[in-house]
C-alpha cells in the first residue's frame, strides 16, 4: 500500500520535477560547469581548457569591481532604510482611522504603476534638460544651492538618485506586508500592557516588533536578494551603457558579458553569476540564522 | 480595598449608523464590593459584564458615573495608575517571552521610587510563581504550556505587582471541564491567601455560585440582583434571575393566583396568602428539588423517563402548562423513592419555599406566604 501511494505521489510531482529540472536545475548546473570552462563559445560549443581562470579574470576586472561596489552600496543603504521607512509608514497607517484606505491606496500605487511612468516621474524630478534642471534642482536653487546633475553628474549624486529610486520602488510591497502584520497582532496584548503601565515606546519594542519579526525578517531577506539582483532600475535611470555611467551592478555585468557591446563571453558571465549566487546564499543563510535565534518559538 | 460603583453608565456609539443612537452596555450601575471578597459578575453573553470589568480596570472610560477604590475616586485615572491586575480570557501571554519574563513584564514598567532592582524583580516573580505553583515552568515559552498552566501564569503576572484589585475576565472558559473545576478551586485558594478584592466575570453560574462570596447577576447592562450565591438562588427577585441560576434549570409554568390558591394550569398546587390579595395570571417557577413524590399530590404530570444519578433520581415528565424551553419538567428526588415506570402519570406535591410566582408583565417576583406548612 505504501509503495503504491508513493508511486502516485511521484506521478503527481512528475510534471513539476520535469519542468523544474529542465529549466531550473539543469541550467544552474550548466552555469556552474561553464564557469570553469575557459573561453566557451556558444556557436561552436567549444572551449580551450578548464580551470579557475574565469574567476580570476572576473575578480580582477575593474568593471566587475565597480559593479560589486555599486551593488553593495545599494544593498546596504536601501534594504535597512526601506524596511525602517516602511515600518514607520505602516505604524502611522495602522494608528489612524480617517482616510486610512485612501493613504493605503496612495502608498500602494507605485507597485501597480508602469515602470516607464515611474521613470518619467524621476526624469521630471532629477533630469537636466534644455528647458529645466529638474524639480529637485529648482528646489535646491530656491534655497540658494547649486544645481546638481543627478543623471550624468558626480558619482554620489547618481548613487543618491539610484538609492532613492530603489527605496521608492520597494516601499509599497513592504508597507502592504507590514500593515497586515501589524493588524494581526491581537489587541489584547496592548490592553494587557496598558494595564501594566507600559510606555508606547516599550510597547513597540517589547511587543509589536517581536510579534511582527517573522514578517520583518521575510522582508529583509527578500529585500537583500532583490537588491543584489538590481539591474532593471539602473537601466531605467541611466540607460543601457551602465559601465560608462559608472553605475553598473553585478547582474548588469553578467548581462553585458553575455549580450552587451563587448559581449560574447559566457564563461566570464557564468563565473560572475556563480560569485553572485555565493554572495546571496551567504547573506541569506546569515539572515536565517539570525531570525531563527530571535524568533518566537 | 472596597470598590464602589456609582451610577456607572457606558454607552457605545451604534455600529450600524442607520439605526443611530447609542448602545448602552452598562446602565446606571450602583453597587459596592466589600474589601477582600471574591465577587462574581454573572450574566449571559453580551450583558455588559466584560465592559463593567474594563471600566473598573480603566481600559474603558465611563460615559457617566464614578468608580471608587476605597476612598479614592479613580474614575479619571488611567489604567496603569489604578493598581489593578487583569487576567484576560485569552490570557494574553506574550508568546515571544518566557514564563519568567512574562511575569516580570509588569515590574519592568515601574518607575520612580517604585523602581525595582533586578534581584528584587526576580524575588517577586518567584514569589508570584510559587503562589500559583508554576515554579518549574519559568524557563518555558507560553506555547509549551497547557491551558491550565497558561492560566496560572496569567494570574501570576496579574498578581506580581501586588494589585489593589484583581480582575478576571472569563478565566475558565478556555479550559476543559476537569481543569475548570480544579482551576476554580485554585482561584479561590489564591484569593483567600492574598485576600485581594477580586472580581470575576463569568457566564457560567456553576462557577460563580461555587467559589464567589457574592454574585452580581446582570442582564442587558442592568444589575438584576446582588447577594450571597445561596441567597440569590433561594430568593430571586425576578424570573430572569430564577431562570439563570441553577442546574438543572428551574421549571417555569403558566399559572394563576385565585381564591387564595396558586395554580399551575388547573392544578391547585399551594394554598397561599399574598400581601394585597393579588389574583390573576402569573408565572410559577419550581426548582427541580422542590418536587416531592406524592400519589395524592396536586400536580399531575405525564411521566417520561428516569435519569438515575446515584444519590438522586431525576424524573423527566411533562405538563401542559410548562413553558420551559426544554419542554420537560426535571424534578430531582431522593433515589430511595421508587418510581413505577409502568404508570403513565406521576403526581407531586411541592415544597413551598422552592416555588416562586412572578408577575406576567414585569416578571417581578410576587411574594406570598404559604399555608401548606
Amino acid at each position: 500500500m505504501v509503495k503504491q501511494s508513493q508511486i502516485k505521489a511521484w506521478l503527481y510531482l512528475l510534471p513539476a520535477i520535469l519542468f523544474l529540472g529542465a529549466f531550473m536545475i539543469y541550467p544552474l548546473f550548466d552555469v556552474f560547469v561553464y564557469s570553469f570552462e575557459e573561453g566557451y563559445n556558444f556557436a561552436s560549443q567549444s572551449y580551450f581548457g578548464t580551470g579557475s581562470y574565469n574567476y580570476a579574470y572576473v575578480l580582477r576586472d575593474p568593471y566587475f569591481i565597480a559593479a560589486l561596489k555599486n551593488t553593495f552600496i545599494i544593498v546596504i543603504i536601501t534594504v535597512p532604510l526601506s524596511t525602517i521607512i516602511a515600518l514607520l509608514i505602516s505604524l502611522g497607517l495602522s494608528s489612524i482611522k480617517p482616510l486610512k484606505d485612501l493613504f493605503q491606496t496612495v502608498y500602494f500605487l507605485p507597485y501597480v504603476t508602469n515602470t516607464l511612468a515611474v521613470g518619467l516621474v524621476f526624469m521630471i524630478l532629477f533630469k537636466k534638460t534644455a528647458y529645466s534642471d529638474g524639480l529637485v534642482n529648482m528646489f535646491i536653487n530656491f534655497f540658494g544651492g547649486q544645481s546638481v546633475d543627478f543623471i550624468t553628474g558626480p558619482y554620489w549624486a547618481k548613487m543618491f538618485v539610484m538609492c532613492f529610486y530603489t527605496i521608492w520602488v520597494v516601499l509599497p510591497f513592504k508597507i502592504l506586508i507590514l500593515t497586515s502584520a501589524l493588524a494581526s497582532v491581537p489587541k489584547v496584548y496592548y490592553s494587557a500592557a496598558e494595564v501594566d503601565g507600559t510606555s508606547s515606546v516599550d510597547m513597540f519594542f517589547k511587543i509589536t516588533l517581536p510579534m511582527i519579526s517573522p514578517m520583518v525578517f521575510y522582508l529583509v531577506i527578500t529585500g537583500f536578494i532583490g537588491a543584489f539582483k538590481a539591474y532593471s532600475d539602473e537601466v531605467a535611470l541611466f540607460g543601457t551603457d551602465l559601465n560608462s555611467a559608472g553605475m553598473n551592478t553585478i547582474v548588469g555585468y553578467i548581462y553585458d558579458m553575455l549580450y552587451g557591446n563587448s559581449g560574447g563571453y559566457p564563461s566570464y558571465a557564468s563565473a560572475a553569476a556563480i560569485i553572485l549566487f555565493a554572495i546571496v546564499l551567504t547573506i541569506t543563510v546569515i539572515n536565517l540564522m539570525v531570525s531563527r535565534k530571535t524568533s518566537i518559538r | 480595598m472596597k470598590i464602589v460603583l456609582k451610577n456607572l453608565t457606558k454607552k457605545f456609539p451604534n455600529r450600524n449608523k442607520k439605526q443611530g443612537g447609542d448602545v448602552i452596555a452598562v446602565n446606571n450601575f450602583d453597587f459596592e464590593i466589600p474589601d477582600g471578597k471574591l465577587v462574581g459578575l454573572l450574566g449571559p453573553s453580551g450583558c455588559g459584564k466584560s465592559t463593567t470589568l474594563n471600566l473598573i480596570s480603566g481600559l474603558e472610560k465611563p460615559t457617566e458615573g464614578q468608580i471608587f477604590f476605597g476612598e479614592d475616586d479613580v474614575t479619571s485615572l488611567p489604567a496603569q495608575n489604578r493598581g489593578v491586575g487583569l487576567v484576560f480570557q485569552s490570557y494574553a501571554l506574550y508568546p515571544h517571552l518566557t514564563v519568567f519574563k512574562n511575569i516580570r513584564f509588569p515590574l519592568e514598567n515601574l518607575k520612580g521610587e517604585n523602581k525595582l532592582t533586578k534581584e528584587e524583580m526576580e524575588k517577586r516573580v518567584k514569589e508570584a510563581a510559587s503562589l500559583v505553583q508554576i515554579d518549574e515552568l519559568l524557563d518555558r515559552k507560553p506555547s509549551e504550556l497547557s491551558g491550565g498552566q497558561q492560566q496560572r501564569v496569567a494570574i501570576a503576572r496579574a498578581l506580581v505587582k501586588s494589585p489593589r484589585v484583581l480582575l478576571l475576565d472569563e478565566p475558565l472558559s478556555n479550559l476543559d471541564a476537569r481543569l475548570r473545576l480544579q482551576t476554580r478551586e485554585e482561584i479561590r485558594r489564591i484569593q483567600r491567601k492574598t485576600s485581594i478584592t477580586t472580581i470575576f466575570v463569568t457566564h457560567d453560574q456553576d462557577e460563580a455560585m461555587s467559589i464567589c462570596d457574592l454574585i452580581v447577576v446582570m442582564k442587558a447592562g442592568e444589575m438584576m440582583q446582588m447577594g450571597k450565591p445561596q441567597e440569590v438562588y433561594d430568593d430571586p427577585v425576578n424570573l430572569f434571575v430564577a431562570r439563570f441560576l441553577g442546574t438543572p434549570p428551574i421549571n417555569v409554568f403558566e399559572g394563576s393566583i385565585k381564591d387564595g390558591g396558586l395554580y399551575i394550569g388547573e392544578d391547585r398546587v399551594l394554598e397561599i396568602k399574598t400581601d394585597d390579595n393579588k389574583s390573576g395570571d402569573v408565572y410559577v417557577a419550581v426548582r427541580p428539588e422542590g418536587f416531592i413524590l406524592d400519589p395524592d399530590g396536586p400536580l399531575k404530570c405525564e411521566l417520561g423517563r428516569l435519569e438515575v444519578m446515584g444519590r438522586d433520581v431525576s424524573i423527566v415528565s411533562k405538563h401542559g402548562s410548562l413553558i420551559s424551553e426544554s419542554g420537560t419538567i426535571r424534578s430531582i428526588v431522593n433515589a430511595d423513592n421508587n418510581v413505577d415506570l409502568g404508570l403513565s402519570h406521576v403526581s407531586f406535591s411541592l415544597k413551598p419555599h422552592k416555588v416562586y410566582a412572578f408577575d406576567k408583565e414585569t416578571e417581578e417576583r410576587i411574594r406570598f406566604e404559604s399555608n401548606n406548612g
